[in-house]
């Protein structure tokens, strides 16, 4: 048992400085892994529709028809089920995170 | 006999992590008894293991929780395994294990943080979430997220860990064990710490064990009881004993979540010497048939996990009785005879985490 060890810690804090980051003046750091949003390769993908089936939350819609694939942004888990099941591997995870929006519209993407 | 008055308490509180009700009954400032109501979080997970398949569910059954998520996500790709009879390589037993242990860490730093933030220590609450951050970013440059990691599968765990990055745990846990010893100690000695927690909320060891409490709680009773020692994933080859306490009040609880944590850094640098090398995921095929229970240890206490399934791709029946649910009547228990300025504390020694109660 010390005295004053909470009145050390303080202080020491005090001259550090804060550990927090001025966000969003500076930004985030992320790591090699860091799980964000989903962006899609349209030429490799074939719209099999595996991403559609797996996906936890139904936020990928694909349409084989009109060649369009559509994800809703602010439904997607980033759990990364897509990118493992996609065959042509044309999904990955991006290290940043889908920015705010005012708008609720889904993001569409054509292979016309 | 004094007047009897019913204050309520919740379901908004600034201590609560996350919504509960009681109605607690006074006699001047004495409590003695609380009605509880529990249902504010109820999303019923548990129905939806039969619209969502057995392999998607994993992902919500991460997100039941999201201070135990890893371990949730664990115990249920383990009941799985069960079921199928999969057999998990070591590596990725290892890798489960280092993981559930780190959870461990993360968790009871949350709760002293809070403890502390309970009796208006705010400034020990800031440095122990600080400390607490060290731990998330060792688990973003892991998995990829902070606080639901999206890694344990059936079959095994999707991300690896390198060596540079298992040595790298290392260093910091050993810098985060040097910090956490400040820390603690001013848990564990200082006067004002003391006057709030020596002595409040006493549940004597027939209680605990006529009630049914499990984790920390009992643990800080004199119950000897820890899923930890059936050696399930990677504990069977490292060397652990439970942490018990036997006076059974909050300080008590408080120095076995403690204890926890430093044997948590042990386990982890303990699983980094011993890990094998070799594969980290099997591939398995066909749907669970059968019905399998399973125990394993989260940061609360004892979980259990059941699972039933019928040879399609969705589930019969999922169930998980998570350790908050167990730790209530003996939180009711505790309550009864405290004062009114205790109930903060008492409530959050038993480490509520309500969104497990009530899936």
């Amino acid at each position: 048992m010390s005295f004053f060890s909470m009145a050390r810690l303080l202080f020491k804090s005090f001259i550090k400085g804060p550990e927090t980051i001025l966000y969003p003046l500076e930004a985030k750091p992320v790591f090699a892994k860091t799980r964000g949003k989903i962006l899609i390769d349209m030429e490799s993908c074939i719209f099999c529709g595996s991403c559609e089936r797996r996906c936890p939350v139904g936020a990928i819609k694909v349409n084989r028809a009109t060649k369009e694939w559509s994800i809703d942004r602010f439904s997607c888990i980033q759990c990364g089920y897509c990118c493992e099941v996609c065959p042509k591997k044309c999904l990955h995870i991006d290290n940043y995170y889908t920015e705010p929006s005012a708008e609720m519209k889904r993001e569409e993407y054509q292979n016309a | 006999m004094g007047k009897r008055t019913i204050i309520p308490f919740g379901p908004q509180h600034p201590v609560l992590p996350e919504p509960i009700h009681l109605d607690l009954v006074l006699e001047d400032e004495t409590v003695v008894g609380a009605i509880p109501r529990i249902g504010y979080i109820h999303r019923g997970l548990e129905k939806l293991v039969e619209k969502k398949d057995f392999q998607q569910y994993t992902y919500v059954a991460e997100r039941i929780c999201g201070i135990c998520s890893f371990m949730h996500g664990m115990g249920y790709c383990m009941t799985i395994e069960k079921i199928m009879q999969i057999e998990v390589p070591a590596r990725a037993e290892f890798l489960r294990t280092i993981w559930a242990e780190l959870s461990r860490m993360h968790s009871h730093l949350l709760w002293l943080g809070l403890t502390a933030d309970a009796f208006g220590f705010e400034s020990l609450f800031m440095h122990t979430w600080r400390l607490r951050e060290k731990v998330l970013d060792i688990f973003e440059e892991t998995t990829g997220g902070r606080v639901i990691f999206s890694v344990c599968d059936i079959g095994g765990v999707k991300k690896d860990i390198d060596d540079n990055m298992l040595a790298k745990i290392v260093t910091v846990l050993t810098e985060l064990e040097q910090e956490l010893k400040t820390l603690t100690d001013v848990f564990l000695h200082d006067s004002s710490v003391k006057h709030r927690t020596c002595g409040v909320g006493v549940l004597s060891k027939q209680a605990a064990v006529a009630l049914g409490a499990v984790g920390p709680t009992a643990r800080g009773s004199g119950v000897a009881k820890d899923m930890r020692t059936y050696g399930y994933a990677a504990y069977s080859k490292l060397d652990f004993t439970p942490i018990i306490e036997q006076q059974g009040d909050a300080y008590a609880r408080m120095k076995v979540r403690i204890g926890e944590v430093f044997q948590a850094a042990r386990l982890i640098k303990a699983a980094i010497n011993l890990i094998p090398e070799g594969p980290i995921n099997v591939r398995y095929k066909g749907n669970p048939t059968g019905e399998a229970f399973l125990r394993i240890e989260q940061p609360r206490g004892t979980v259990l996990y059941y699972v039933k399934g019928n040879g399609t791709k969705f589930l019969t029946r999922f169930r998980a009785r998570t350790p908050t649910f167990a730790n209530v009547p003996a939180l009711l228990e505790t309550l009864k005879g405290s004062s009114l300025a205790d109930v903060p504390v008492l409530v959050l020694t038993i480490d509520p985490c309500i969104s497990c109660t009530e899936r």
